[in-house]
Order: structure tokens, then sequence, then C-alpha cells
């Protein structure tokens, strides 16, 4: 009756499963959020049409993993941007309040975008393959040359799938740390860009920093899940090492950042 | 239900809410009241764990907000109506909130009808929603788990005034029911009416705390006060005074020092016809407002619309 207590006896937490599936649909429920994945997979299309077209015209020869090449540079582009939204979002149009109400503890949410983020990627490359496949099909119809149906197996389709994994967690990173759309996709454009360009500077000014640049250089050693079919222990060792630089401090200071940062 | 002891938040060297302490009973309306940046906001904040207190606790039904599994299933939250994405339609925003609640989508639809917010309203995105919609949409946010405890921060800010009267129809028919409510506003007409009790808050200090009828008596300097108009007012003077009670004329009525009962037995006594009896002064609870708040305007900026001190009112 009429007691001052609440009782919680009957009120289970809420699951994990679910709270990604809320965060996976507040990814399409917008205007922006939606056309944002129907530009990446529109986009995607695009230059494939264009790689196909050039291809036909010039009489050239093409595989699958040439369809692959070409879909993953709209993807490596757009996808990051995905990360990023998905994170400023709830902050430039202040709905974490509303979230972080209903769902207090914030690792949990922060753990549930980053799931749906995945699965994002996982999405993006199943529209992938079939775009790629619907190009190698179109350019075999087409083409003089025979169609090649280098899939690189079921590890081929994870080095993109990690490859597409890694351009959305950096995204997911720079949001994070920045917790502002317009600025984490500035700063991700210039990293992405200027980056590479100042790596292969260095390299060509610096002796000492040619031999650490395998180290440090992320873009660089994302090149074996390009389309590779094989990945060496040592380009696997030159992934981890870049990567925990370039991915792993921006995700830190993020995750760090949105655990504590008072939500107004 | 929601115990608020000794809490303390500060930014560096600012003291947004300082050492604050006070309750909201169940079944009642608590009015948080105060001028903007009186600390209501950072005090409803630290209540459901977005704001980390530096000293002090809130407890709601003897839970930290962080611990409550599910909390919008218990605790109802509007903390700012404009918080909302934009580009996602009304429904959309409540739907969002209704699954992670883990409730039924068709909930949804009954908040919406709840805050009369029409279908076609509903299929708008919040963009295009008037503040009032907004504050309409919040409501129904915060009323989706079927919470036992709502805790709003202006709810009525942007409410036109058959919305204000709707929502303070709603309200207290919430605590009629059982439930628990605190609502925040830096208008006191907008809360005087619905609240069984009223904190108010300057400066992050609690300057006034107390029932409506407990705030009047304090405005009119912890005496009694009563309004009277009667048909021969000269008459009803003559007969206070001689009871020795004093009265004096307030524009076509009798200010009285006196219980509205004791006004009304003289009255009584020599058949004289009222034609209102009231208590208090009605003006003193805003006169009271401003003056406790008054330390905690912003020198050179004043928040309310500068109001000549009644004569009388010492501050």
């Amino acid at each position: 009756m009429s007691t001052e207590t609440l009782d919680l006896s009957s009120t289970p937490a809420i699951p994990f499963t679910r709270l990604v599936q809320v965060e996976l649909r507040k990814m399409y429920d917008t205007r922006a959020g939606r056309w944002l994945l129907i530009s990446i997979a529109g986009l995607t299309g695009l230059v494939l049409v264009i790689q196909l077209i050039v291809l036909l015209v010039k009489d050239q020869s093409a595989t699958l993993g040439s369809f692959g090449a070409g879909a993953n540079i709209p993807m490596v582009i757009l996808l990051p941007v995905l990360g990023v939204m998905s994170v400023t979002g709830e902050w430039s149009q202040r709905t974490a309040m509303v979230t972080f109400a209903l769902v207090p503890s914030r690792g949990r949410v922060i753990a549930a975008k980053y799931v749906s983020a995945l699965a994002i990627a996982l999405i993006a490359v199943v529209v992938a393959y079939v775009l790629m496949i619907v190009a190698n099909l179109l350019y075999g119809a087409f083409s003089s040359h025979p169609m090649v149906w280098d899939f690189g197996g079921a590890f081929g389709i994870f080095l993109v799938f990690l490859l597409y994994v890694i351009s959305l967690s950096i995204g997911f990173a720079f949001g994070a740390a920045i917790l502002n759309t317009a600025g984490a996709i500035v700063v991700y454009f210039v990293y992405d860009f200027v980056l590479p360009g100042l790596m292969e500077l260095g390299a060509h000014l610096l002796s000492w920093f040619h031999s650490i640049r395998p180290w440090i250089d992320f873009s660089n050693a994302q090149t074996p899940l390009q389309g590779g079919s094989s990945v060496t222990g040592q380009q696997w060792a030159h992934l981890l090492v870049s990567g925990s630089i370039w991915l792993g401090i921006p995700l830190a200071i993020g995750i760090r950042r949105m655990l504590r940062a008072e939500v107004k | 239900m929601i115990h608020v002891e000794g809490l303390t938040r500060k930014y560096g060297s600012f003291t947004a809410v300082d050492d604050i302490s006070f309750e909201c009973r169940q079944g009642t309306v608590t009015g948080f009241l105060g001028p903007n940046g009186a600390g209501k906001t950072t005090t409803m904040r630290v209540m459901v764990g977005l704001t980390p207190a530096t000293h002090g606790q809130v407890t709601i039904g003897g839970h930290h907000y962080r611990e409550i599994p599910n909390p919008g299933r218990h605790v109802g939250v509007l903390l700012d109506a404009s918080a909302q994405h934009a580009g996602r339609t009304g429904r959309e925003v409540l739907l969002l909130s209704s699954r992670t609640m883990g409730l039924p989508d068709s909930r949804v639809e009954e908040m919406l009808e709840r805050v009369s917010l029409e279908p076609a309203e509903a299929k708008r995105t919040v963009r295009n929603y008037s503040l009032g919609m907004r504050q309409r949409l919040g409501i129904a946010n915060a009323l989706l788990g079927d919470p036992q405890v709502l805790i709003l921060d202006e709810p009525a800010n942007g409410l036109d005034p058959a919305g204000i009267r709707w929502m303070r129809d709603l309200l207290k028919g919430y605590a009629a029911q059982g439930g628990t409510v605190l609502l925040s506003s830096h208008l006191l007409h907008e809360v005087e009416q619905v609240a069984d009790e009223m904190v108010v808050i300057g400066r992050g200090r609690i300057v006034a705390r107390g029932t409506r009828a407990q705030l009047l008596r304090s405005a009119s300097g912890g005496l009694a006060t009563t309004l009277v108009t009667a048909v021969d007012n000269e008459q009803l003077h003559r007969a206070l005074t001689v009871k020795g009670i004093e009265a004096t004329a307030a524009g076509a009525s009798l200010r009285v020092s006196a219980e509205p009962i004791d006004v009304g037995r003289v009255a009584a006594e020599g058949s004289i016809v009222l034609t209102d009896l009231r208590a208090g002064n009605e003006d003193g609870l805003e006169e009271l407002f401003l003056q406790l708040t008054a330390d905690s305007q912003r020198e050179g900026a004043p928040q309310q619309p500068a109001q000549p001190m009644p004569e009388g009112v010492n501050p």
C-alpha cells in the first residue's frame, strides 16, 4: 500500500539484445540516417557502374576482385561517417539525456551502439558483394573477356568485413572523442587524407622513419585487407600495432569521454 | 518517495546546488520553484543519475536511480522537451523509448492519445513541433512506462493556458492515484494550483518550503491574513474592531489580520452578509517568491520584470 519505497523485485533488467535492436533502429529512423545508408549503397553502385563502363569501353579484363576494389572505395570513405553519426547524433540532438535516463549504465549503451555498428558493417559486406556479383555478371554479359569469380573464400569475405569494421570503428572513435558531428567528420577526413601523405613525406625525408613506418602507418597496414586472400603474420602485426595507435587510442579517449561527459 | 539529502553540486568554484534537502511524499505533487539558474535542473539531473553529486545523495523509493533496473518503468523523466532528435517523428521518439523499456508498441498509441497528439501530428518530425507539442510528447515519454514517480523539469513551459490546465488535471489525477510528482517551474502561477507542497530554491539553496497556506502565512510575516468582502464593509470593519481584530481597506475588500474562520464567525455573529472570504494575501505569494529569490536574481539582468516592492514588506 502506501509505502514510500519502490518495489523493484518484479522488474527485470533491460536485456542487451533489446538495447542493440533499439540502437540499430536509431541508425535508420531519421531522415539523415536513412539517406546516409541509401547513399552508401547508391554510391557503391554508382562507382561499380562507372568502373564497368570504363572496363567495357577499354575492353580490359576484370575479375570479381576488381569490382571488390571498386566497391571498397566509397565504403571505406562513407562508413566512418556512419560511425561518427551513430554516436554524435545523440549529443548534437541532445537525445543522450533521454537515452541515459532510460539506461543509466552508459557502458551498456556504448557497447550496444558499437554492436549495432558491427551489424551495419556486416550488412555493408552483403550489399557490397551483391553489387559486385551483379557488376561481374553484367561484365560477363557484355565483355569479350571471361568472367572470373575470385571470391577469396570465406577468409576473403572476412577480410572485407574486417576492413569495414575498422572504417566504422574509426568513425565511432572520433565521434565519441569529439561528440560533434561536423567536428568529428572534419577530423576524420584530415586523418584519412592528410595523414597518409605525411607518412609518405616522412618516409621520404627521414630514413629512420622509413624503417618504422609499417608499424605506425595504419592506412598502409590495411592494404592487405583490400581484396587479399592471405595475410602474413608480419602484416597482421603491422595492422595490430598501427591500429592500436590510430584506432585504439582515439577509441579509448572516446569511450572515456562518453562515460564521463555531462549530458546537456 | 524522493529523498534529497544534503545535496551539493559544484562546477569548479561555482556551486550550482548548495547542501539542499527535501522530500516528495507519495500521492502528492511537489512544486520546485526558483528563477532560472537557481539549481532546479541540476538537482533533477542528479536525481536521475545524469550528473554526479559532489556531496549528498538522492534516493527514489529507497534506491539510487542508477540501481533501478529498467528505470523508465518506475520513474518517468522529462528534463528538456527540446532534447529530441529533430529528424524523428513524434511516434518514433515514443517507440524507441517503449522498445527500450520492453513495452508493447500499442502503448505508444495509448500515450499519444493521453497527451492529445493527433495521429497526423505524431507522424510529423519533431522539427515541426511547437514547444507546446514537444512538451506533450515529453510528458507522453515520461508516462510511457506507467511509472510510480514523475520528475518533470519545466513541463508547462510553452503550453498554452488550456495546455497548462490539462497538465494540472493530469498531474493531480496521477497523484490522486498514488503517484509522486516533482515538477519544476520558474513561474509561480504554473505551480501553485497543482502543488500540494512547494520547495523554493534560489542560488542553489532552499529559501522556503511548505504548503501553499504555509507559504502564504510566511508571506504575511507569519501572521494569518484574510481577504474579505462584505455587502457592507464598514459594518464588518466595526464588528472586527470591537473584537480587537485589525482590518484595513484593500480595494473593494478588507485585509484582516486573522484566520478566515475567525472573520467568518464575527460576520455570522453580526449577521453580516459576505460576498467573498479567502485566506491570505493572494498577491503575497508572488511577492514572497520574488522577495525570496531576489538575492538570487542576476544583478543588472533581472530574470523577472522589476516589480515595486509592496509597502510594509522589508526584503
